[in-house]
């Protein structure tokens, strides 16, 4: 189930230059800066850009071969696509919408139907309605599902998300966590946004500059302290893989437990040994030389220090190592100086508990609601699914 | 109070069948003229689009001048339309309509070409990823959409070649039963001494008309929005 993609095209100013194989299983992400080519990338996948020499294969089915004279129209690639603006047509009923793509698929490659979809994606009452009168998460949710039941061996997703606001955005997210739970679909999600990526992806394609920087899971690059300048500097941090350990009723923690010992987190209505992946962000962590006392802080995490970034910068960045997992601390120079820092020195990070919000977390799969009614008030959008299990870590 | 001489009768239907053909002929070409304008660019568009504007600009006798050196019988086309198909344009109400075409084929071009190039092509290549070939893209996205700006550049059209004068008169002249058309007759008229009051009926009766052809066309447009925002 490989896709394989080694294409080159010049756009303007942009070498489009795009060499690299990935498992086209689970969702594959592709982030890189606005400008990077992500979008162009996606656009030779499904040919709606031709690409000057090269060639694409998905699945053993070779869709682009420029030596070859192999160039399927996008009509025959049978890849679906979810644009960032939705493009639903505007002459058509949301019905209408729907079955545009399914009525044009093979009669015995349509495994999902209408019915499942709508339900999947809770559009039943919109059936009947013009594409004019939705709201934004509502064509979205339609534009996704008009691309589903094309039945596509392979749903490309270009920031579907990028149009909405961050209420919307918490809409459509646990339907696409839910796609990827339920259907047997590989997906290929474009994004500039590092939450959305943490929250979904299993593999990251890294681009820059269109080109390929770097493939791998998304826990090892996000993670790898070179690439930082492509993951993002404001936003950077370490992603653990966590295990629910405990509940604490009382004041509405959670405790996870991970290699480098347990974080607690405000209140997630999870079972325990829920997997959990957090992301902990540089600029969240401070370091403390001994353990600190009389501190509000909970998470206080022993580390060696691995390695100090060399910056010429009022910030720096340390990577710390927690009995195996990475976190990343982001402090002044100014205290690098003052407590002399250096790497193998015994430090302990402290990690707000309040600074790891909902959107710092990825859900493994779905099935399962577990946020109880009075959380959701607090908590809306933060709804935490069940595993089936361990395919993070 | 209005019945219909003879004349009268005659008149009007032979406007209504010169506009209805003009407007039927001259569709496809229009359509395919103003995709041409909207969508692609080559060498000459220029060149093309000042050809397809210039019996707007044009005295409408010229143009119909025009039309009678080429397709006369010792014109250049005109002979050969006489030796292939044995067709004569000149002097037929098939010219009068040819005549209205040429001169109202520039609204209809410019009604079509402002719907095509309002047709958001983003959705085409929606509809490719869901697996339409370009000729069903074509029949079930983009003809649907434009089809508001189709039905107002036909109206457009049907309008202007009703009133046709100029360039009718000069190619296919004035004779009663063949080419005398509503405007035509009523020049006829006022041309006649004591012509006056049966002009005025005919004035009336072009007024009548054209309000008609535009209700229509707006009942028609107004369903196909409906159809689109409901």
């Amino acid at each position: 189930m490989m896709l394989e993609v080694d294409i080159a095209r010049r756009l303007g100013a942009l070498d489009l230059e795009a060499n690299f194989q990935c498992e086209a299983s689970g969702i594959t992400a592709i982030f890189g800066r606005s400008g990077a080519g992500k979008t162009s990338l996606v656009n030779t996948l499904a040919g709606l850009l031709r690409p000057e020499r090269g060639r694409i294969v998905l699945r053993g089915q070779t869709l682009f071969d420029s030596q070859k004279g192999i160039d399927l129209p996008p009509e025959k690639r049978r890849l679906g696509y979810v644009f960032q603006e939705g493009r639903l047509f505007p002459h058509l009923s949301v019905r209408h919408n729907l079955l545009y793509g399914y009525n044009r698929a093979p009669a015995a490659e349509r495994p999902l139907g209408l019915d499942r979809v709508v339900g999947l994606l809770g559009i039943e009452q919109l059936l009947e309605r013009r594409p004019n009168a939705l709201s934004g998460g509502e064509k979205q949710r339609v534009a996704l599902g008009r691309a589903l039941l094309a039945n596509p061996r392979l749903l490309l997703m270009d920031e579907p998300l990028a149009a909405l606001d961050q209420p919307r955005k918490e809409e459509i997210l646990p339907f696409i966590e839910q796609l990827k739970a339920e259907l047997d679909l590989p997906i290929v999600y474009v994004s500039h946004s590092m939450q959305e990526i943490v929250r979904l992806a299993d593999t990251l394609v890294l681009m820059s500059n269109g080109r390929i920087e770097a493939v791998g899971p998304l826990e090892e690059l996000t993670n790898r302290l070179d690439l930082r300048p492509l993951t993002g500097r404001y936003e950077a941090g370490a992603v653990l893989s966590t295990t629910v350990a405990g509940q604490d009723r009382m004041f509405g923690l959670t405790e996870l437990r991970f290699a480098g010992g347990r974080l607690r987190v405000p209140h997630l209505h999870l079972p325990l040994g829920q997997k959990l992946r957090v992301r902990v962000r540089a600029r969240d962590v401070s370091i403390s030389l001994s353990p600190p006392e009389n501190i509000s802080i909970l998470n206080i995490i022993p580390c060696t220090i691995q390695e100090i970034g060399e910056e010429q910068s009022p910030q720096i960045d340390l990577q710390l190592d927690a009995g195996g997992a990475p976190i990343w601390a982001r402090i002044t120079a100014r205290s690098r100086t003052a407590l002399d820092l250096k790497p193998g020195m015994q430090v302990y990070a402290l990690i707000k508990s309040v600074a790891i919000d909902r959107q710092s977390l990825g859900r493994r799969d779905a099935a399962e609601r577990f946020l109880a009614e009075e959380d959701r008030e607090t908590e809306a959008g933060l709804q935490p699914e069940n595993g089936h299990g361990g395919e993070d870590d | 109070m209005f019945d219909l001489t003879p004349l009268e009768i005659e008149a009007l239907g032979l406007s209504l069948r010169v506009a209805l053909w003009s407007v039927f002929v001259s569709l496809p070409f229009g359509l395919a003229t103003a995709w041409l304008l909207a969508r692609y660019e080559f060498v000459g568009k220029t060149l093309l689009n000042g050809i397809v504007h210039l019996p707007l600009v044009l005295p409408p006798v010229v143009v119909g001048y025009l039309l009678l050196v080429l397709l006369g019988r010792q014109g250049p086309l005109g002979a050969w339309l006489l030796a292939t198909f044995g067709v004569s344009l000149p002097f037929t109400w098939e010219g009068a309509a040819l005549a209205a075409a040429v001169m109202a084929f520039p609204l209809m071009v410019r009604a079509m070409r402002l719907s095509i190039e309002s047709v958001d092509q983003s959705l085409e290549t929606a509809a490719r990823t869901l697996g339409a070939s370009r000729a069903n893209v074509f029949v079930t996205i983009t003809l649907p959409l434009i089809m508001p700006g189709i039905l107002a550049g036909a109206v457009l059209a049907f309008a202007r070649s009703l009133g046709e004068f100029g360039a009718t008169i000069t190619f296919v002249s004035n004779i009663p039963g063949e080419t005398r058309t509503l405007p035509l007759a009523l020049y006829s008229l006022i041309q006649t001494p004591g012509g006056e009051a049966g002009a005025l009926r005919l004035a009336v009766l072009s007024v009548l008309l054209s309000l008609a052809a535009l209700a229509a066309s707006e009942a028609i447009a107004r369903r196909l929005r409906a159809r689109m925002s409901d």
